[in-house]
This record gives C-alpha cells, sequence and structure tokens, in this order.
C-alpha cells in the first residue's frame, strides 16, 4: 500500500456515494472487505424508484459482512453495510442510529448522496471516511465537503478510470480532497481494512 | 461521537417553540429536523440555531414560515400503487360490510394522498357512505389540501401512478386543467373533513374502519411513534385497518400485539385486540 492512501484504523464509519456505474464498482470493493471489518458502511446508489431493490441480496452474496437495506430507526452495527432504500434519503442520527426520510428529492435524487454525507459527518466527525465513486450526477459532490469540513477523510475515484467520471470531477471540483485512488488501490484499501 | 453547539441548541429551540406557539416537535426524529432546520437558517439569514431562536420568540410572522420547514411533505397522487391496489383488493372487500364508513389521513399535508383515498373510495363506489378525515397540524397545508389544486405538470406522475393502482377510471374524469394547474372536482370533498389536529399532542376523536398515515412516522422518534401508533389503535374498530408507509413497521412499537400483519409487504395491518 503506498502512503498516498487514508489509514483506516481509526475510522468507524464510511459513507459511499455512486450512480452509474456503480455497481460493478461496488462489487469490487465489498468482495475485498475482510470478515474482520468491525466499520459500518453506508451506501446511497441511485436506482430507480418503485422497484424493491435487490443490492442488499446482491451484495451480500458476496460480501463477508452482512449487507442489509436500511430501516429507519436501526441502530448502526459495526462491521455491516447498509444500502439506502429505493425512494428514501438515508441519514445518520445521535445513538448513532440509521434514518430515513421522504423528503423533496436533492438533485432530483431520493436517496440523496449529499443528504446522507452531511448527516453521517455530523454524527462521526473526524471519525467518517466519505468516498465518492463512478456517477452521472452532481449529488454526493457537496456532501463530500461536509465530511471534510467535519473533519473526516475524503476520497474519490479518479476519474479517468471510473465508468463516468462526471460525479468525481464534481467532487474534486467543490474539494478539498484528500485522496483520488483509482480502482485498484481502492480495493487494496478495501481489502486490508482495519491494519492500517 | 462529537457534540456541536447545535445539538444543544436543537432541544433549547423545539422547547420555544413548544412554549411559545404550542407546537411540539420535541419527539420529532433528530436528523431530519437539523436537515430542515438548517435550510430555515439560510432562508432566514440566520447563523445559528441561537440567532433563529431569538427571532421566533419575538418575531411570530416569522413563525408559519418555520412551520413549512418543518413540516410540509410533498407528496403525490397514489404514491406506491402497490399500497392502493392493496387496499382496492384486500381491504375494500371488507369495508363494503360497513354500512357507513369513516376514514382518517393522517398526516395530510396538502392533500395529495386524501384525493387518492376519495378517488378510490368513488371508483369502488364506497365515497358516497364515507367520511374522510384528513388532519395535519400545519393551517397552511390543509387550505392547500382543501382547495384540492395542483401543478399540472405533476399530473402525469398522479396518472401514471392511478394507473398501476389498479384504476377503474381515468383520473381525467376528477380535475380540470386550465392555466397551468389541474383543479379536483368538488365532489370529492363533499365527503372530506379538513381538520387541524396534532398527533404529538391531541387525542382520538372518532371511531374510524381505515387509518392512513405514510411516511409521516419517520420524522418521528420512537417514543412518539408509540404515542401516535396507541392513538391509531384507539381509533380503530375492531378489525379496522391501518396503512403505514413502506418504510415503516410497528416492530420497535409496545402497540405491535395489537395488530396482525395485514397485508404482509404492502404496510397493512389489522386491528385484533381492542
Amino acid at each position: 500500500m503506498t502512503p498516498q492512501a487514508p489509514a483506516t484504523r481509526d475510522i468507524d464509519a464510511v459513507a459511499i456515494g455512486a450512480s452509474a456505474g456503480g455497481v460493478e464498482v461496488l462489487s469490487v470493493l465489498l468482495s475485498a472487505l475482510p470478515a474482520s471489518c468491525r466499520a459500518s458502511f453506508f451506501i446511497v446508489m441511485h436506482i430507480p424508484r418503485e422497484r424493491p431493490s435487490l443490492l442488499a441480496d446482491v451484495f451480500n452474496a458476496r460480501c463477508a459482512l452482512p449487507v442489509r437495506e436500511a430501516e429507519d430507526k436501526e441502530p448502526v452495527q459495526p462491521g455491516t453495510v447498509y444500502f439506502a432504500p429505493p425512494d428514501y434519503h438515508l441519514l445518520l442520527d445521535r445513538g448513532p442510529a440509521l434514518a430515513l426520510s421522504s423528503d423533496e428529492p436533492v438533485h432530483f435524487s431520493r436517496p440523496s448522496i449529499d443528504v446522507l454525507f452531511d448527516s453521517a459527518a455530523d454524527v462521526y466527525g473526524e471519525r467518517l471516511l466519505g468516498l465518492i465513486l463512478t456517477g452521472a450526477n452532481q449529488d454526493g459532490a457537496e456532501g463530500l465537503a461536509a465530511v471534510g469540513r467535519a473533519g473526516g477523510r475524503t476520497v474519490v475515484q479518479e476519474p479517468g478510470g471510473a465508468a463516468v467520471p462526471f460525479l468525481p470531477e464534481a467532487a474534486l471540483q467543490v474539494g478539498p480532497v484528500d485522496f483520488v485512488l483509482p480502482l485498484a488501490q481502492l480495493q487494496e484499501l478495501f481489502a486490508t481494512w482495519g491494519t492500517r | 461521537m462529537t457534540s456541536t453547539a447545535f445539538d444543544i441548541e436543537l432541544p433549547l429551540l423545539l422547547e420555544a417553540v413548544y412554549r411559545k406557539y404550542h407546537y411540539d416537535f420535541r419527539g420529532y426524529a433528530a436528523a431530519s429536523l437539523k436537515r430542515r432546520l438548517t435550510q430555515a437558517m439560510d432562508r432566514f439569514g440566520c447563523q445559528t440555531l441561537s440567532q433563529l431562536q431569538d427571532r421566533l420568540l419575538h418575531e411570530a410572522a416569522l413563525f408559519p414560515a418555520l412551520l413549512d420547514f418543518l413540516t410540509v411533505q410533498v407528496s403525490e397522487m397514489f404514491r406506491d400503487p402497490a399500497y392502493f391496489r392493496a387496499l382496492r383488493e384486500k381491504v375494500v372487500p371488507l369495508l363494503r360490510t360497513y354500512p357507513s364508513l369513516k376514514v382518517w389521513v393522517a398526516g395530510c399535508s396538502t392533500g395529495e394522498e386524501v384525493y387518492s383515498m376519495a378517488i378510490l373510495l368513488q371508483e369502488e363506489g364506497l365515497l358516497e357512505r364515507s367520511l374522510i378525515y384528513a388532519t395535519d397540524i400545519n393551517a397552511g397545508a390543509l387550505e392547500r389540501a382543501q382547495a384540492g389544486i395542483y401543478d399540472a405538470a405533476r399530473i402525469g406522475g398522479f396518472t401514471e401512478n392511478h394507473r398501476k393502482s389498479g384504476a377503474r377510471s381515468s383520473l381525467s374524469d376528477y380535475y380540470t386543467a386550465a392555466y397551468g394547474k389541474a383543479v379536483f372536482d368538488k365532489s370529492l370533498k363533499t365527503n372530506i373533513v379538513f381538520a387541524d389536529h396534532s398527533l404529538s399532542t391531541d387525542s382520538a376523536f372518532s371511531e374510524v374502519q381505515l387509518v392512513s398515515c405514510r411516511n409521516v412516522l419517520i420524522y418521528f422518534d420512537r417514543q412518539l411513534q408509540d404515542r401516535v401508533l396507541g392513538l391509531f389503535s384507539d381509533s380503530l374498530c375492531r378489525k379496522g385497518f391501518l396503512g403505514l408507509g413502506a418504510k415503516e413497521s410497528l416492530r420497535f412499537s409496545s402497540h405491535s400485539y395489537a395488530f396482525s400483519d395485514f397485508a404482509p409487504g404492502d404496510k397493512i395491518f389489522q386491528k385484533e385486540a381492542s
């Protein structure tokens, strides 16, 4: 691992945002996570509404950690991956606990990456890592900046290697971003999670 | 876990609002409140929640605008068509057995859900013998609900939802379009009572056969959720029905024993014990 990657030992929570092309990237990253990982992962993927989401089921089979669709008021468990349900915002609340909302879409998106990142930054502060992956919408760029302002680590997938570079580029523009990493290095980061 | 100034200011502001305006948001879930109050601070040019509290205490004119930030939920007609389809196919046959019907749409905001319910009952030939209570705490939202006027641009989505709900008629039978607005038919309103009612502080007011309260409970903390589910349980007749939002459940409630899961997956529950 190069020194140009964030230390993960002091990270309690990871907020991840992706849209177009995200399933493939998440597939690589989540299947790399070791079973010993104690961080909690919160993921907003832009997906069509009104369709029961299969994301949690699909990834549960490929991940050493339990993968679930987030439920309202559920206490956050360590070593667990939560997906935002379709057509609801996912937020973090004190506890920490999960919270859902039906508020208006942000950047045409519900769930919105900005909403997740803002609230997670409030709750976790410097113990949060925000990660922006491939995507075709600017939702997430402002949220990542909020993670940085709260003292958390900010990471963006290298736009050149992303299936759709628009979202990573938007995040870099709003900035500042601590680490810009290609997928291979993100995969290594996830594979060694908690060891460094 | 950091405790910010905002975390300290939030309960103080809610207490101030309660004492001055008698609106009780103290049992609302913090995460969504925080987001909405941050938007309100931007709008009113306040740097901190304490500044907003100061203005709220001394400028009564500000409160109605704040109330919109805290309460207005823009919904759509026939949101989650599967819910309305389940009402139609599974609940309506039982509702038919009552000589007269009372339905409570709790937290109706600007009325989309109320008109959806009225149209469904009309299509099923039940509206004439039904009374729909449409309640909310926001007087401005209730006025808009009562007006029944929506942007024509939203009608396409409403129509699609309505169709998927197992519609027996065309949505266009129920509104008149003019000047970019769709005005819903007055006849739908004959059997609707719009009323101010707070789920936080008011009590049950009538016995009803169906309560529909969707995407309201997620804004409440567990304690308030429990109070509200108790209200619904008190309001429902034996074997009456409770419809909740797609991501809401009775799981954490002390009232869960009083209900059975009537339409699993569609979030329709039936009151068992009394």
